[in-house]
């Protein structure tokens, strides 16, 4: 599987710093990190990188940074950013990543929690905001920044210029040459490398503290698993505070020798990505969603000759592309008509996409449509699955290329053991696991056992070729009546994946069977009518109408064939829903402001609605107050058709396949 | 940018004088645009004219740039006297400036556009800039990196290779501050840069504005209507009423100008 890739003893290199100095001395003239400056992408090699680390760690050793101080790094991806974390591990400092769009406030708790002394800011925008909040800050002691555009003109004594730093760092070199190594050498695998603050959906962000062992190891095994090489590229564009950044653009990067690029500006990341046809790539499903929306868009005003043609070549990929990308036996006629496509379509697209050279392509954190993942595997991009967290240096498990299934997320990598316990909540152990949540024991205890298994929190199982799936949030997953398991989000993901489908909200736990609102998507289902020449008026209008209902309902009944096909959660197919006459919103705190939706509140503000599906009803009528875009609130009253839909009875589905 | 040392400190980024207007009257036919009109604009300050509409701001800009020509009056800039003043001497002196209804290509890109901005410090011949080869090729690349500088202080490189017309409003405006900036100008007249924006453009624009003047030590001469932008930004302010000079001063001078109140408000006293 390796082949091609060759990977450093991390026995011996057991730390970032010392694979920078094996990265230096091995590959010394390759690629490491290009950023795009002036229009014109500039590259630095492994031995720049070592050498711009080694003055810019003497030069904060000047200023006071030692051993086990926390520095705060602020900003978009930009390569001194990236050193700086680099320059931390170097000195034995603990770089503590924070993410670049919070505001001040938000800054505050884990700034103050890490007990930071010293702080790399990107800009004037990251250094204004640690001005302002500087006097809460007791132990922050410097701040440097790296664009001085807009800085130059403070007058203050702990803002310093990076350029000044290094400069301060060639005067000790000069003085002290050994000095960079005996720090280096100085570290230990088990030293802590990293601490970043998870986002806290309640209650304070947790600081996660991962030593060199922990995110080494499971980047380590991540890349063998997948071959990655020194000639691997990656566009770094997720946010740096975020863990998977820095297990693919700096640990793997460190571990492979792979090249780093770092776009030209957050706004310019599409553009970026085709001019540099990355290898390497990974994107959150939002992303995958979105390129395929604007392609869809694009064919459709596209001359007719170019639509069909699109058409056509995308049939032939839905029939065959997955089976040639994991190399199974195809008929030699589909096979032409595939490389045809290749030369027409599918080429050219991936072009456009800047995907053409991708040879491994994540994506994670939320479930991804069936459709959207088999879209881009048909086009002959490897598009695959992981799970992972902070809390688990991201890798647990990943698809494995040939066994991809849209559902899963693969199987467990080299030394990590996980299990299910009998509330069905997963539970991990392995090298990647995180040493305890700083200055927060009781959060440590509560995740993590004595032997070191660690609580993910999602609800899964393992399926019958020994796959992952995950189904839940643990603390959502109920039980029916009559004993069967409820996952909502599992059914409401479901329902989702249709695009006339917008939000879904299933309920079930302690109830005799499962019952749904939705929420129909304004656009699609609007376009919909539009081409139906089907008249309305309002959403609500829309919602209410017959054949709204016949396709919500259509869709639904597809949901339950699938959920009877597997048995786990065949018991918890859909038997009743209503369609919502107006959106769920978040300011009306119906979802949170990252789009989730809230049940609890739900459940109670509908209440009316919930016990017309417990009944034999056919309406329901339900007063609730919308907030305006302005501010005021009103009441909205409407009266609610609710709908049965046909359930398979699991016995007959399984008799049936 | 142009290697200019950043200047800071009130005091010492405003200079001596580097422009001055002299009795300008302006007429066209029978309507008289500018009566005798005087100020003066230092090195490095930011001076903004203000008035209401018709009162002869963007004349008088126009005048200061020889795009027209006063039949009175003259106009002092670096130590020599123009009258009046011609628009190439004042393009090639280093006064650039935009434009109240946009005035670009608008079939062409960002970059293309900022780039004419260079214009006048090209020196290579036709043939070699068509055929790419000695000057042409030196000074392409010469120009493009300046320009670039231009790109990365606007913060526009997502749009490098947008066709202009293809902008929004706001961002349009910018690159028209872009292609003056690109001429690295010593005096700089914006003609009402923030007319049609929203707040969060106007705070953009102001920043740049500002950002302008201190990193490179631009003069700045600035019409505009917003009075939030232009007390917050000018260090001096002159206030043209039907052609006349109301008022010149600091903007707490001219807030409590009499005069001023009144022809804002439209109210006449006795």
């Amino acid at each position: 599987m390796a082949e091609g890739a060759s990977y450093p003893d991390i026995a011996v290199h057991d730390t970032f710093p010392k694979l920078l100095r094996h990265n230096a001395s091995v590959r010394a003239d390759r690629a490491a990190m290009r950023e795009k400056n002036l229009g014109i992408w500039r590259t630095s090699s492994w031995a720049e990188v070592k050498r711009e680390v080694d003055r810019y760690a003497a030069g904060m050793a000047e200023l006071g940074l030692k051993r086990g101080d926390r520095v705060a790094i602020i900003g978009d991806n930009r390569p001194r950013l990236y050193w700086s974390i680099a320059m931390a591990q170097t000195l034995g400092a603990v770089p503590v990543p924070i993410y670049q769009d919070s505001v001040a406030e938000e800054m505050h708790f884990p700034l103050s929690h890490a007990e930071v002394r010293f702080a790399i800011a990107e800009d004037q925008e990251q250094v204004d905001k640690l001005m302002a909040l500087k006097e809460r800050l007791p132990t922050l002691e410097h701040v440097i920044f790296d664009e001085p555009r807009g800085v130059r003109d403070y007058t203050l004594d702990y803002l310093h210029d990076y350029e000044d730093v290094v400069a301060m760092g060639d005067a000790r070199l000069a003085a002290e040459p050994g000095f960079v190594d005996a720090q280096i050498d100085a570290g230990e695998g088990a030293d802590t490398c990293l601490i970043p603050y998870t986002s806290g959906t309640t209650g304070n962000p947790k600081g996660v503290l991962l030593t060199h062992d922990n995110l080494l190891t499971a980047a380590y095994h991540g890349a063998k698993f997948e071959g990655l090489r020194e000639s691997d590229e990656i566009l770094a564009y997720l946010p740096l505070a975020w863990i998977g950044d820095n297990v693919f653009s700096y640990a793997q990067s460190f571990i492979c020798g792979f090249c780093v690029a770092c776009p030209e500006s957050s706004e310019t990341v599409l553009t970026d990505l085709r001019e540099l046809g990355p290898t390497y790539f990974f994107a959150p499903p939002r992303i995958f969603e979105n390129i395929l929306t604007q392609v869809s868009i694009r064919i459709e005003d596209a001359s007719k000759i170019k639509r069909d043609m699109f058409h056509y070549f995308m049939a032939v990929a839905r029939r065959v592309g997955v089976d040639i990308l994991e190399g199974k036996p195809v008929s030699m006629s589909d096979r032409l008509l595939y490389r045809l496509g290749e030369i027409l379509v599918y080429g050219p697209l991936k072009n456009v996409l800047g995907l053409s050279r991708v040879r491994i392509g994540y994506t994670a954190g939320e479930a991804i449509g069936p459709d959207i993942f088999i879209f881009y595997r048909s086009i002959g991009i490897n598009l695959k699955q992981l799970y992972g967290s902070t809390e688990t240096s991201v890798f647990v498990t990943i698809q494995p290329d040939g066994e991809i299934k849209p559902d899963t997320v693969g199987t467990p990598l080299d030394g990590v053991d996980i299990k299910i316990d009998q509330t069905g909540e997963l539970l991990i152990k392995g090298p990647g696991i995180f040493k305890e949540y700083f200055k927060n024991p009781e959060a440590t205890e509560e995740a993590k056992d004595a032997d070191g298994w660690y609580r993910t929190g999602d609800a899964g199982f393992l399926d019958e070729d020994g796959h992952l799936k995950i189904i839940d949030r643990a603390k959502d997953v109920g039980k029916l009546n009559d004993g069967s398991l409820f996952a909502p989000k599992y059914i409401e993901n479901k329902l989702k994946f249709f695009p006339e489908i917008r939000e879904a909200v299933a309920f079930g736990n302690g109830k005799d069977y499962v019952a749904a609102f939705i929420n129909i998507d304004h656009e699609a289902v609007g376009n919909w009518a539009e081409r139906q020449g089907v008249p309305y008026a309002s959403y609500q209008e829309l919602a209410a109408l017959p054949q709204v209902y016949d396709i919500v309902l259509a869709h639904v009944e597809q949901v339950n064939r699938d959920l009877a096909a597997e048995a786990r959660v065949a018991g918890s197919q859909i038997h009743r829903f209503l369609i919502l006459h107006k959106m769920l919103d978040a300011d009306d705190g119906e979802m949170t402001r990252t789009s989730k939706v809230r049940r609890r509140f739900i459940a109670e503000k509908y209440l009316p609605l919930i016990d017309g599906l417990y009944s034999d009803a056919g309406n329901a009528v339900i007063e609730a107050e919308i907030t305006f875009e302005d501010g005021r609130k009103g009441v909205v009253k409407a009266d609610l058709r609710i709908v049965d839909a046909a359930v398979v009875l699991a016995a007959t589905a399984q008799a049936a396949e | 940018m142009s290697g200019v040392a950043p200047v800071s400190g009130q005091a010492e980024r405003i200079g001596g004088e580097l422009l001055r207007v002299d009795n300008v009257s302006l007429s066209f036919g029978g309507v008289k645009a500018l009566s005798e009109i005087s100020f003066d604009i230092k090195k490095g300050e930011i001076r903004s004219i203000i008035g209401p509409n018709g009162a002869g701001k963007s004349s008088m800009l126009n005048v200061v740039n020889g795009f027209y020509q006063a039949q009175e009056g003259s106009i002092h800039y670096k130590g020599v006297t123009y009258a009046p003043m011609r628009p190439y001497i004042a393009a090639s002196n280093g006064i650039a400036r935009t434009f109240q209804n946009i005035a670009l290509f608008r079939g062409m890109s960002t970059l293309d556009n900022i780039m004419t901005g260079r214009v006048l410090k090209m020196k290579a011949s036709l043939l070699e800039q068509a055929l790419y080869m000695f000057r042409g090729k030196s000074e392409e690349l010469e120009h493009r990196e300046h320009v670039e500088k231009v790109i990365d202080f606007l913060e526009i490189q997502a749009i490098r290779r947008t066709p202009v017309g293809r902008l929004p409003y706001g961002l349009q405006k910018r690159v028209e501050l872009g292609r003056a900036l690109a001429a690295e100008p010593d005096l700089l007249l914006l003609d009402e840069p923030m007319a049609g924006m929203n707040v969060e453009e106007k705070e953009d624009m102001s920043r740049f504005i500002i950002d302008v003047n201190e990193q490179f030590g631009t003069t700045i001469a600035l019409i505009e209507h917003d009075m939030s932008v232009v007390m917050d930004l000018s260090d001096r302010v002159v206030v043209l009423d039907y052609g006349k000079k109301l008022a010149d001063g600091t903007p707490d001078e001219v807030r409590g100008n009499q005069d001023v109140i009144d022809a804002y408000l439209g109210v006449t006293h006795d």
